[in-house]
């Protein structure tokens, strides 16, 4: 079920991000705009995380300037939530780096820290079940820091943010496949 | 006799002493074999014993009877003494016992053993004995018998009370042991490893300590989060472990006769893999208070830390050195995680593994000879081997999520943990591989085993 909401919402900022241009999401985000796409079919695993983002883009040619500016309007609101829906961030096996696809929206939640300065954050940082407990633990700590150093460079402070790793402990599904693995290779936050 | 040879030559090879694993061979085979032997003999000393050498795989298993014990008296139900230890030799992976419905005759004493039976069914060495009761004890007179040589290794008698008739199984299975390789048994040790149940959104850890084949159970230690890496005190009365019961990773020692628990580490970021040193003083332990995952030894009566790694990528998994002066870790600083050796506390480390991008959790044999680790190949994860001395590699296990080699203390057995119908079970193999024996479990995941030290 959870994964069901995060489909839609992924969907949903993918789609509205296409019609806002991407325009407010911050100077660092242009070259990733529409990296997204290609970066999370690339990820074999992730793929049923991400289904539908391919089919999902809105044409907007046949929009009038009135409607385009209502849409746009609606979007920023519309976006901000979406945006903030989306609480996990996936990593490739055995690195931390940030994927193109996660920018946004942890830029997004920078800003809401940064406006918001009396609301804490956990950052949980997980690994899937491959490889050694204690290396694996190493690793979910190494995620949650690249994802709390990200929110902080874009503008929430170091006190809003703890991070904890399970490394393998806690997976999101069950189960050895490629797909099982991907979903559980991440960073969720949790809002305190 | 001729059966007997041909399963020698097939099975085994002859060596002298110096070369390992070893069992008696005695003069009457000298003559049987002397073309064999010839070579052998002439660049050896008249009176050195020779000796056979069991290759690798389960197919060079030793075939042993161990005939049902007789008992007279009052006897305990429940357990069978004979079971139990013919259980321990199977596990071991060098010796294969006869099945009990296969046997011609059920001695107990030697008076009544005819070597030619066991003969015939192709055992070289036999067990039998009898229980009795005496008092309040249960006592056990047993005999260990070298069938081809007609001749008898051991006698000796036991005893124990009526509600430990496992341990004096395992007793038994370690006289045997010895008597045959000439290696102190492992199968009075023990074995720490947890527990995950799993089921309506819960998840319940088990921190347990068993009997080596797994009986005896007993939970020292439940939660609703995670506990990980649990690691024997050198004298085998405490553990120490990491336990997430505050919602963050700790370190905890935990004495196992009082139950008495102490929080050693708890520093903010990781507090992980903890291997206590081989005088008992101190522990290795991962933490990142200072930025990234490290290396420390804290001393566990004062709680200082001595940093013994530096460098920014994952450093992890200490494990120490047979006398505790250098240490063995994983580390990513090469790109993927690989293992590598301080020789001493302050000196540089040495990598020493290459073959594949992934090879972590290294464990020291007892001798200090290999090192035992898990290792990723095509895809899949085993357990590996190597010869630190000449950097020789050894895939060990078939399986593919193979996890947490720990060996056992008299360095001729390893257990580890690998999916089995989508659960955690563990597994117990020789040290040279082969023969897997896996470990009943009760229900859920089983995980992290620690191999207890000889218990003193």
């Amino acid at each position: 079920m959870m994964f069901t909401m995060r489909n839609k919402a992924f969907a949903l900022v993918l789609s509205l991000g296409f019609i806002a241009g991407c325009s407010s999401t911050g100077d660092t985000m242009e070259d990733d705009g529409f990296g997204i796409d290609s970066s999370a079919t690339g990820q074999s695993g992730g793929s049923t995380v991400y289904d539908g983002t391919d089919g999902s883009g809105v044409s907007s040619s046949g929009l009038t300037d009135s409607e385009r500016m209502e849409a746009q309007e609606r979007a920023s609101q519309a976006e901000v939530q979406a945006l903030r829906d989306i609480t996990t961030f996936y990593f490739d096996f055995d690195t931390a780096e940030i994927k193109a696809e996660s920018r946004d929206v942890l830029a997004a939640h920078a800003r809401y820290l940064s406006d918001n300065p009396g609301t804490q954050v956990r950052l949980e940082g997980h690994s899937d079940e491959r490889g050694t407990t204690e290396y694996n633990l190493a690793l979910g700590e190494r995620r949650a820091n690249a994802v709390q150093r990200f929110l902080i460079v874009n503008g929430a402070s170091r006190g809003q943010l703890e991070t904890v790793s399970y490394g393998e402990e806690k997976p999101a599904v069950s189960g050895s496949s490629e797909s099982a693995w991907a979903q559980n290779r991440r960073v969720e936050m949790i809002f305190q | 006799m001729t059966m007997d040879i041909e399963n020698m030559t097939n099975h085994t090879q002859i060596e002298r002493r110096q070369q390992g694993r070893h069992y008696a061979l005695r003069c009457q085979w000298l003559r049987v074999l002397m073309p064999v032997l010839l070579l052998m003999a002439m660049a050896t000393p008249a009176s050195s014993e020779l000796l056979i050498r069991i290759t690798e795989g389960v197919d060079s298993a030793i075939p042993l009877a161990v005939v049902p014990f007789s008992k007279t008296g009052n006897m305990p139900g429940g357990d069978d003494v004979s079971d139990i230890v013919r259980d321990d030799l199977t596990m071991s992976g060098e010796f294969k016992p006869l099945s009990p419905e296969r046997m011609l005759s059920l001695p107990s004493r030697s008076d009544d053993v005819y070597y030619r039976d066991w003969r015939l069914l192709g055992q070289r060495f036999l067990l039998v004995g009898e229980l009795s009761q005496q008092g309040d004890r249960i006592q056990a007179r047993y005999e260990l018998f070298d069938v081809n040589g007609e001749r008898r290794l051991l006698g000796e008698t036991a005893t124990a009370t009526a509600g430990d008739m496992r341990g004096l199984a395992h007793h038994i299975s370690d006289k045997v042991y010895e008597a045959l390789t000439g290696e102190k048994g492992a199968f009075s040790t023990k074995l720490a490893y947890v527990t995950l149940e799993t089921g309506g959104g819960k998840r319940i850890y088990k921190l347990q300590v068993s009997d080596v084949d797994g009986k005896r159970a007993r939970v020292r230690l439940e939660s609703d989060e995670p506990i990980l890496s649990p690691t024997w005190s050198p004298d085998g009365k405490s553990l120490a472990y990491v336990s997430f019961e505050t919602g963050r990773p700790a370190i905890y020692t935990h004495e196992l006769s009082s139950g008495k628990r102490t929080r050693v580490a708890s520093f903010p970021g990781l507090n992980s893999a903890p291997d206590w040193s081989p005088d008992g003083k101190s522990l290795l332990v991962t933490l990142s208070k200072d930025g990234n995952a490290e290396i420390y030894k804290m001393d566990l009566a004062s709680k200082s830390l001595k940093r013994l790694t530096n460098h920014w990528s994952i450093d992890t998994e200490g494990s120490w050195d047979a006398d505790g002066r250098g240490l063995l870790f994983t580390s990513d600083r090469s790109g993927g995680p690989q293992i590598y050796h301080k020789e001493t506390e302050n000196a540089e480390p040495r990598r020493l593994t290459f073959d594949s991008s992934y090879n972590a959790r290294p464990r020291f044999s007892p001798d200090g000879k290999h090192i035992y680790y898990v290792h990723q190949r095509q895809g899949a994860f085993h357990i590996a081997r190597m010869n630190i001395e000449t950097g020789n590699e050894t895939v060990l296990t078939r399986t593919g999520l193979d996890e947490s080699p720990s060996v056992a203390p008299n360095g001729r057995m390893v257990i580890y943990s690998t999916q089995q119908n989508g659960e955690s079970v563990l597994t117990v193999m020789s040290a040279e591989g082969g023969a897997n024996y896996v470990l009943p479990s009760a229900s859920g995941d089983v995980r992290e085993p620690a191999w207890s030290p000889f218990m003193q």
